[in-house]
C-alpha cells in the first residue's frame, strides 16, 4: 500500500489556517485563531500570543495565558501598523512592491488585540519603551517598595521591569496612598492592599476557573482596594493559586511567608501525590528541607494550577521521627545484611505462601519490581484503595496517586483491596507465613496486631513509624517521592516522572534500588541499576506503556491507552 | 448676530408646558412615531427593497447627526456597525448619566419634555429592529427618574410602547435604570457594566465593541438624550431638510451650556457652526461682569482643553476656488462647532463652555478640576488610575504654599503619560487634557506660584535658622496634606 493511500484512510487534520506577520521586522505565521483558555473555542490569537511564537517578550502584569484578557495594567502596550489600504479598498504598494503600511497613531494592548493578515507590531520603539516606563513609574508611585522583607521578592514583576524599564530615583514627592495591610483574606492567605497593582488576575481566577466569586475591588480609583466579599473568607481549595499568579507581593501564602529567600530553593520538578489528578509540581527546597510545592504547567493534567490540599501536603517529609535505620527486629543492621537475609528467607518459601501489599503511593517502577517477586512466590498482592470528596477541577476522589500504576503492573485488581480479607484468613489459617508490605500501616486496614504476630516474616518498607512498621521482623526504611525518581500513572493514564528533590534521611535508600538488589538476588534475573533502565525494561514488559522510554516522558509526560 | 434656534428646546421654556403627556400630544407630540410606523417598504433601482426601519437609518445618515454626548461621532454610522446578523437581540441604550462639569443640558429635556426623548427612542428603537431598551439616568437625578417612568407609564398606555405599537406589530418595552452615582457610568461601556450590575470598569475595545459584543454581550446602541431628540426631527422633516440646520458636517442644533464668570449663565440652542464662541459668550450669555477680562474658556466640558484669552489658531476653509485657504481665528471668532473645535485642538465635547475671567487663579482652577478627576477616576487601568491622583496630590500641594518651581514640567510629564490609547477609555484624554492645556498655556503662572512658594519657604527657613542661632533643621519639602477623596 503506497504511503499516499495510507493518508487517505485517516480522517482528514482540521487545516490550521494561518496568517502573517511581522513581529520587529521578524516575519512569522501564526494560527489566525488560538482557544479560549476558559471555553477552549477558539478566538483570534492576540499580538501577545504571536509575539511569543515569535519568542519576542511583551512585559505584562495583568495577562496570564490561562486567564480571560482584562487590559487594565497597559504595560503590554505595543505599536503596530497594518497594510494601508488606497480609496479603491485594494493595498497600497510601496515603490519596491513591498505593501504600505501604514502605522496605527495609537497603541494598542498586545493582549487584547487580534492580529490580522500583514501586520507589523513594533516592540521596541522608542514610544513603546516610554508607554512601559510610565506605567511601570505609575505602578510604584504609591508601592510601598519594601523588597526587603517582601516575600515576592526575586519573583516579583516590578523588580524585573524595573531593571529594563524603572528610574534609579524617584520623582514622586507627593505622599503615598495608604491601604490595609496584612488582611486575613482566608485561612491560607494573607493579603498587604499596598502592594497590590490592581493587575484582577487573582479576581479572575477564583471567579473564572474555580467558579467562586470571592474577590473584588472596593473604593475607586487609586484608592481602589482588593477585598473578599464582605464578612465571607477566601477559603476554598484553590487559594494559593492566587499567590501564584499575584505578579507582586500583595498576596501571599501564610505557610511559606517569611520562611525562606526565594533565590535560595533549588526548584525541582516533581509531581503532586495527594490525588489520581498528579499535578505537575516544582519543589522548592533547601539544604535537603522542602518549602513550598508550586504547580508547573501541564496542559494535559492542571494547566497552571493545583489544589491547597495537595500544595500543603509536604511537611510529613520534614518530620523528625522519620524511619531512618534498617533493621531486624529492634537491631539496627546493614542494607547488605538485610537483603541476605531477606533473601535467603524467601529461597525457602513455600509457593503462595508469601503475600504482597504494596501502596499505591508508591512509584510504577517500584511496583513492578514487587510484582516481579509476587511472580516468583505465587504471591497474592493488593493496594489499599483510598478516596475522598473530589471537585469538578482537579481534585481527585482517588487519593492514590498511582493506582494505575499498581493496576498495570498487577499488584491490584481493577478492585483495588478486594484481596486484603483473602490475606487475613490466609495468615488467619496459617497458609500465608511472609507478609511484604510497603507503605502502608495493615493494622488500619484489616490486618491487626494479632495476625501481623502469627506471622513467621513481616518485611516492611515505610517512610513513617506505625503499628505495622513496629511489629516488622525486617525494616527496611524508605523515601519520599521527592527524595528519589520514578513515575506515576494517573488516573487518566498520563505517565508522569519526577525527579529526586533532596537526599533521603539517614540510611533510607529508594525502594527501588533495594528492590532491584533484591529481585536479583531472589530470582537471578538481571536488574537495572539505573531508574531510566529500569523504566525503559518496565515499559518494554508491560504492553499498556507501549514501549514508552524514560526519556520521551520529558517534562509533562505521555498518555497511555488505560 | 444669530438668534436662538429651539429645535429641540422649542416648547419646554414656554409657559404651561408641562411634561405630560396631554401636554406633549397638543403640541403635535408622537406624529414623527406614527410617520415612522407607517413608512412602507421602498424598492430600489437594484429591485431589493428598502424597509421602512432601514430607510430611517439611510435618513439619520443622510441627515449628518452627530452624537451630543461628547465625541460628537456620526450617529448613522454608529448605527450601522450594529451586529444584525448575529441572532441576538440588539438593545438601545438612553444614556442620561449627564455628568460632565459644566454640562447642564440633558437634564432639561428630561425634566421638561420627557415624551420628546421617549418618541425619539422609540424610533430609534423601531429603526435598529431593537425590542428591549433603557434609559441609563444618573443616580443625582430621582426627579428626571420619576418623570421618565410617568412619561413612560402614559406612553405605554397609549400604545406607542409596549406590544404591537399602535396597530403596526412591532414590540418594544423601555425601563428607566438609575446609576449609582459615577461619573465613569457615563462612559458608554462603563454604563453597559454597570447596567449589568457590576462595577462600572470600562471595556476593552477590541473586543468589546457596543455594536457587536455590548449589553450582555449583545449588540447595543448608546444614544445620548439629545441625540435621541434629534431624531424624531430627522424623521419628521427627513434628512435632507434636517441638514439644512446648521453648517455642512455640523448639521442641527446644539443645546450649549454656558457657565462660569458670564452675566447671563444658562444654556442656548443654536444652529452647529451658525454662532462662535465670542458670540456664546458675550451675546447669548451676556459677557463678562464689568471691568473684568476674558482669562480662558474651556469649550466643551471639563475635560476639553482650555484655550486662553486671545490665542489664535491657523484654520483652513474652502475658497471660492474649492481650495484649502488657511486664515488665522481669535479662539472668541472659533465657529462653536465639532470640526472647528477639533481643528483649534480642543473639542465641542459636551457642548459646555466654562469662562475665567482674570479674577480667576488659574492654578486653583485646575486643582478643582483635577481633584474631580482623580475622585471619578474608576481606576481600573494603571495610567489612569495613578496618574489622576498625582496630579490632584501635586495641584493641591501647589494650591496650599507648598509649591515648586519645577511642579509645571512635573505636572506635564505625569500628564503626558496618561493619553493617546494609554488608557481603556476616554477618561485618560479627560483627566490629562485638561492638565496639559492649563499647564502648557499659562505656564508662567504656574512657574510663579512654585517660585513664590519656595522663596516663602526659603524665608521662612531662614527666619528659624536665625532664631535657633544656626543650629536649626535641615529644610525638608514638607508635603501638605492630601486632598480627600
Amino acid at each position: 500500500m503506497s504511503i499516499a493511500a495510507t493518508t487517505e484512510n485517516k480522517p482528514a487534520a482540521p487545516a490550521i489556517e494561518t496568517i502573517k506577520i511581522k513581529v520587529d521586522g521578524k516575519e512569522i505565521a501564526v494560527p489566525k485563531t488560538m482557544p479560549d483558555p476558559i471555553s477552549g473555542k477558539p478566538i483570534p490569537t492576540t499580538m501577545i500570543q504571536a509575539c511569543a511564537l515569535a519568542t519576542i517578550d511583551v512585559p505584562h502584569y495583568c495577562y496570564h495565558p490561562k486567564l480571560p484578557v482584562a487590559g487594565n495594567c497597559r504595560m503590554c502596550l505595543v505599536e503596530f501598523g497594518t497594510p494601508a489600504m488606497g480609496p479603491d479598498r485594494k493595498p497600497v504598494m510601496n515603490p519596491d512592491g513591498t505593501p504600505k503600511i501604514a502605522k496605527s497613531p495609537r497603541p494598542a494592548i498586545a493582549c487584547a488585540t487580534p492580529v490580522s493578515p500583514g501586520m507589523e507590531i513594533y516592540t521596541t520603539t522608542p514610544a513603546v519603551k516610554q508607554m512601559r516606563e510610565g506605567v511601570l513609574e505609575f505602578l510604584l508611585i504609591n508601592h510601598p517598595l519594601d523588597c526587603p522583607i517582601c516575600d515576592q521578592a526575586g519573583e516579583c514583576k516590578l523588580q524585573e521591569y524595573s531593571v529594563d524599564y524603572g528610574q534609579a530615583t524617584s520623582r514622586f514627592v507627593e505622599e503615598k496612598v495608604h491601604k490595609p495591610k496584612r488582611v486575613d483574606l482566608g485561612p491560607r492567605i494573607v493579603l498587604d492592599d499596598e502592594r497590590c497593582i490592581l493587575c484582577t488576575r487573582c479576581i479572575r481566577f477564583s471567579k473564572d476557573i474555580v467558579g467562586d466569586d470571592a474577590l473584588g475591588i472596593v473604593n475607586r480609583g487609586s484608592y481602589n482596594t482588593l477585598s473578599a466579599y464582605p464578612g465571607k473568607a477566601f477559603d476554598n481549595n484553590y487559594t494559593l493559586n492566587t499567590v501564584d499568579i499575584c505578579p507582586v507581593g500583595a498576596l501571599t501564602s501564610k505557610d511559606f511567608r517569611f520562611k525562606m529567600r526565594v533565590w535560595f530553593l533549588k526548584e525541582t520538578k516533581s509531581v503532586c501525590t495527594s490525588c489520581a489528578t498528579g499535578c505537575s509540581i516544582v519543589i522548592g527546597s533547601r539544604e535537603e528541607k522542602i518549602y513550598r510545592y508550586e504547580p508547573r504547567e501541564n496542559d494535559a493534567v492542571n494547566s497552571t494550577w493545583m489544589c491547597d490540599y495537595g500544595r500543603l501536603n509536604y511537611k510529613w517529609i520534614n518530620r523528625e521521627d522519620r524511619l531512618t535505620d534498617v533493621k531486624i527486629g529492634q537491631a539496627q543492621t546493614t542494607w547488605s545484611n538485610v537483603l541476605k537475609q531477606i533473601a535467603d528467607k524467601l529461597a525457602k518459601a513455600q509457593s503462595g505462601s508469601v503475600a504482597i501489599v504494596a501502596s499505591a503511593r508508591q512509584t510504577t517502577e517500584e511496583l513492578f519490581l514487587l510484582a516481579k517477586l509476587a511472580k516468583k512466590f505465587n504471591a497474592i498482592t493488593d493496594s489499599i484503595p483510598r478516596t475522598g470528596e473530589g471537585d469538578k477541577l482537579l481534585l481527585s476522589t482517588d487519593r492514590n496517586p498511582n493506582s494505575n500504576g499498581a493496576k498495570l503492573t498487577g499488584i491490584a485488581s481493577a478492585q483495588m483491596g478486594a484481596n486484603l480479607p483473602k490475606i487475613a484468613e490466609g495468615i488467619r489459617n496459617g497458609s500465608i507465613k511472609t507478609l511484604i508490605v510497603f507503605g502502608e500501616d495493615m493494622t488500619k486496614h484489616g490486618i491487626g496486631a494479632d495476625l501481623l504476630g502469627k506471622l513467621d516474616n513481616l518485611i516492611v518498607s515505610d517512610i513513617l513509624p506505625n503499628k505495622t512498621t513496629e511489629a516488622a521482623t525486617y525494616l527496611l526504611p524508605g523515601c519520599a517521592h521527592a527524595e528519589k525518581r520514578g513515575s506515576f500513572v494517573n488516573g487518566k493514564g498520563r505517565v508522569q516522572r519526577f525527579l529526586k528533590a533532596i537526599e533521603p534521611r539517614g540510611e533510607a535508600r529508594p525502594e527501588w534500588e533495594f528492590l532491584h538488589e533484591l529481585v536479583h538476588n531472589v530470582t537471578g534475573q538481571n536488574g537495572y541499576a539505573t531508574i531510566e533502565g529500569l523504566f525503559n525494561q518496565m515499559a518494554k514488559e508491560i504492553p499498556a506503556f507501549n514501549g514508552v522510554t524514560w526519556a520521551a516522558l520529558g517534562d509533562t509526560g505521555v498518555t497511555i491507552q488505560i | 448676530m444669530p438668534e436662538e434656534f429651539r429645535l429641540i428646546l422649542k416648547y419646554a421654556d414656554q409657559p404651561g408646558y408641562t411634561p405630560d403627556m396631554e401636554c406633549y400630544l397638543r403640541h403635535g407630540g408622537y406624529e414623527a412615531l406614527k410617520k415612522a410606523l407607517a413608512i412602507q417598504p421602498k424598492t430600489l433601482p437594484d429591485g431589493k427593497t428598502m424597509s421602512g426601519p432601514e430607510q430611517i437609518r439611510e435618513d439619520v445618515k443622510v441627515s449628518g447627526l452627530r452624537g451630543r454626548g461628547g465625541a460628537g461621532f456620526s450617529c448613522g454610522l454608529k448605527w450601522s456597525f450594529v451586529d444584525r446578523k448575529s441572532g441576538k437581540p440588539i438593545y438601545l441604550i438612553c444614556n442620561a448619566d449627564e455628568s460632565e462639569p459644566g454640562t447642564f443640558k440633558d437634564r432639561q429635556i428630561l425634566h421638561k419634555d420627557p415624551h420628546q426623548m421617549i418618541e425619539g427612542m422609540i424610533i430609534s428603537c423601531f429603526a435598529n429592529d431593537v425590542k428591549l431598551a433603557y434609559i441609563y439616568i444618573r443616580g443625582e437625578f430621582p426627579e428626571g427618574a420619576r418623570i421618565l417612568n410617568r412619561a413612560l407609564k402614559e406612553a405605554r398606555e397609549k400604545n406607542f410602547l409596549g406590544k404591537n405599537i399602535l396597530g403596526s406589530g412591532y414590540d418594544l418595552e423601555i425601563h428607566v435604570h438609575r446609576g449609582a452615582g459615577a461619573y465613569i457610568c457615563g462612559e458608554e461601556t462603563g454604563l453597559i457594566e454597570s447596567l449589568e450590575g457590576k462595577r462600572a470598569y470600562p471595556r476593552i475595545k477590541p473586543p468589546y465593541f457596543p455594536a457587536i459584543l455590548g449589553l450582555y454581550m449583545c449588540p447595543t446602541i448608546v444614544n445620548n438624550v439629545e441625540t435621541l431628540c434629534h431624531v424624531k426631527h430627522v424623521v419628521m422633516m427627513g434628512g435632507a431638510e434636517y441638514a439644512k440646520i446648521g453648517t455642512p458636517n455640523n448639521t442641527g442644533t446644539r443645546i450649549v451650556s454656558v457657565s462660569g464668570q458670564v452675566k447671563k449663565p444658562g444654556y442656548y440652542e443654536v444652529e452647529v457652526g451658525k454662532a462662535t464662541m465670542g458670540q456664546l459668550i458675550n451675546d447669548f450669555a451676556g459677557g463678562l461682569f464689568e471691568g473684568r477680562k476674558l482669562k480662558a474658556v474651556i469649550p466643551g466640558g471639563s475635560s476639553a482643553k482650555v484655550f486662553k484669552a486671545g490665542e489664535k489658531f491657523k484654520l483652513k476653509k474652502k475658497g471660492p476656488d474649492g481650495k484649502d485657504i488657511e486664515h488665522e481665528v481669535d479662539m472668541l471668532d472659533l465657529p462653536y462647532d465639532f470640526d472647528s473645535l477639533m481643528a483649534a485642538g480642543s473639542m465641542s465635547g459636551s457642548g459646555a463652555i466654562i469662562v475665567m475671567d482674570d479674577s480667576t487663579d488659574i492654578v486653583e482652577a485646575l486643582a478643582n478640576l483635577s481633584e474631580f478627576y482623580a475622585h471619578e477616576s474608576c481606576g481600573q487601568c494603571t495610567p489612569c488610575r495613578e496618574g489622576s491622583l498625582w496630579m490632584s496630590k501635586t495641584l493641591h500641594r501647589m494650591t496650599h504654599g507648598q509649591g515648586r518651581k519645577q511642579d509645571a514640567d512635573y505636572l506635564l510629564k505625569i500628564a503626558d503619560n496618561i493619553p493617546g490609547g494609554r488608557t481603556i477609555c476616554a477618561f485618560g484624554e479627560a483627566c490629562s487634557w485638561p492638565v496639559q492645556s492649563f499647564v502648557g498655556k499659562f505656564k508662567d503662572e504656574f512657574i510663579a506660584k512654585g517660585e513664590a512658594d519656595e522663596a516663602k519657604g526659603e524665608a521662612d527657613e531662614a527666619k528659624r535658622a536665625a532664631a535657633s542661632s544656626g543650629a536649626g533643621p535641615t529644610a525638608e519639602l514638607k508635603i501638605a496634606a492630601s486632598p480627600n477623596h
